[in-house]
């Protein structure tokens, strides 16, 4: 059993081997991914009760959730990526760092948009500057971009894959930091409704749908994420003699 | 029906975030495949030149 | 631009980036731990000299008087022990509500009021519809009854 799963692992990793897996199962990742984001828009705007607090501008939770949420994910995908490539020089690893940025710097920017956007009304403010949980989500987006720029700035693909991969774990100490402000320091923003002691604190019937955006969410971002690894591993074994007969032999 | 679009008087807020996120769905999606045709042609285009070169 | 400025350039920009996360957190301690003062401490004067600042606490129910036909507003807020009377004069978010968390932003005046020139309401992390609170609501103020009837 473990051996099958070593050997599953190492084809895995063989760049061909993954480049022709992935393009199987990117169509299953977009079709149940939107199926499940269909469920939950329709079900959080027009079928969840509204909030009894917050009237019907709660259902911003089932778009700010989730991206704030994968804005997260994505940035520990990209930690984990980048330590694996350090330590056991795993080119694909390295690849699935650089394909994550800018996917989770658009769901950073979805979180903090809309974020804003429920602000407004509710708590009275577009933006608290010096917030703590606000602030470290803001320093997640400049991380994001920090990374993508410093490896636009060097063209050797091992060197940017190595001074990249230091940026994000040194900058992966904000990720803890922006589950626990709320909790450390005195913010606008409420403490956690769904990772909590004794269960979420929200009712089924609007709960549902939020897991449903969750669970859409994810795999959504893991089609997204499998298409951008694919044009990563393309990329890099550009000279290697798989790419030359997937590419000449296609189209000979 | 108009009064369940209208989301009390949050309409503008709700139906923007909303918007907001199909706008950054469809940024991303175009975004992934833009990128792999774009890797795929520099190569094919490549490769092609160097075949006629010999 | 050559490749080399290129690269200059980007890295520039990284650096740039890496500065205003740390300007952004300097700037975020210094406004939330510094800044936020406790409304025991303002009942005892206890307050940054020449600054704005910021107090939380629970608006008291019956405490919110608005001049007619005027946007001045005078309400108090609580941190159970002890209690600041705050005047503001502007528009007040959707959820300010007596029991409410606020956290205002503002200063002492001459005469020792605190002046808001903001107010904002937090809410909680609890989310359902307002049916099931006000059951919740009403079972707890049976059970409060309840226990007054056994003592």
């Amino acid at each position: 059993m473990f051996r099958h799963m070593w050997i599953f692992l190492h084809k895995l990793a063989s760049p061909p081997h993954f480049y022709g897996l992935a393009a199987k199962m990117i169509p299953w990742f977009y079709v149940s991914g939107l199926l499940l984001i269909a469920y939950g828009t329709i079900a959080g705007l027009f079928y969840a009760p509204a909030d009894y607090q917050q009237g019907d501008a709660f259902r911003i939770i089932y778009v700010h959730v989730p991206a704030a949420y994968l804005s997260m994910m994505a940035y520990s995908i990209m930690a984990i990526s980048a330590g694996i490539g350090l330590i056991w020089r795993m080119k694909l690893a390295h690849a699935v760092a650089a394909a994550a940025a800018p996917l989770g710097a658009w769901f950073t920017f979805l979180a903090l948009a809309t974020g804003s956007i429920w602000g407004r009304p509710m708590w009275g403010t577009w933006w608290e500057w010096g917030d703590p949980r606000l602030t470290s989500e803001l320093i997640m987006l400049f991380l994001y971009f920090g990374y993508m720029s410093l490896r636009a700035a060097i063209d050797e693909t091992s060197k940017a894959d190595k001074a990249s991969a230091v940026l994000i774990l040194v900058g992966a100490v904000n990720v803890p930091i922006i589950h626990f402000s709320v909790e450390w320091w005195s913010s606008l923003h409420q403490g956690p409704t769904l990772v909590r002691e004794g269960g979420p604190a929200i009712e089924t019937a609007m709960l549902y749908p939020l897991l449903g955006m969750i669970l859409g969410f994810t795999l959504f971002f893991g089609a997204l994420l499998l298409a951008r690894v694919r044009a990563e591993v393309l990329h890099r074994e550009r000279r290697s003699r798989w790419v030359r007969n997937l590419i000449l032999g296609e189209s000979a | 029906m108009m009064e369940m679009l209208a989301m009390g008087k949050y309409g503008a807020y709700v139906w923007s975030s909303f918007g907001l996120m199909f706008i950054v769905m469809i940024a991303c999606v175009v975004q992934a495949r833009s990128r792999h045709r774009k890797m795929y042609q520099q190569i094919e285009s490549r490769l092609k030149a160097m075949d006629s070169a010999t | 631009m050559k490749p080399r400025q290129q690269r200059m350039l980007a890295v520039g920009l990284a650096a740039l980036g890496v500065v205003l996360a740390v300007a952004f957190t300097l700037r975020a301690f210094e406004e939330n731990m510094m800044f936020y003062v406790e409304i025991s401490d303002v009942v005892e004067g206890k307050v940054p000299d020449n600054r704005t600042f910021r107090v939380g606490g629970l608006v008291v129910p019956g405490s919110i008087v608005r001049e007619s036909g005027q946007m001045q507003v005078k309400f108090t807020v609580t941190d159970t022990k002890n209690s600041l009377d705050i005047f503001f004069s502007g528009i007040l978010p959707d959820l300010f509500r007596e029991g409410q968390g606020v956290i205002a932003h503002g200063s002492l005046n001459e005469d020792g009021q605190f002046e808001a020139d903001t107010v904002l309401a937090k809410h909680d992390e609890n989310y359902m519809p307002p049916e099931v609170a006000d059951s919740l609501a009403k079972h707890a103020a049976d059970k409060a009854a309840a226990t007054v009837v056994e003592e």
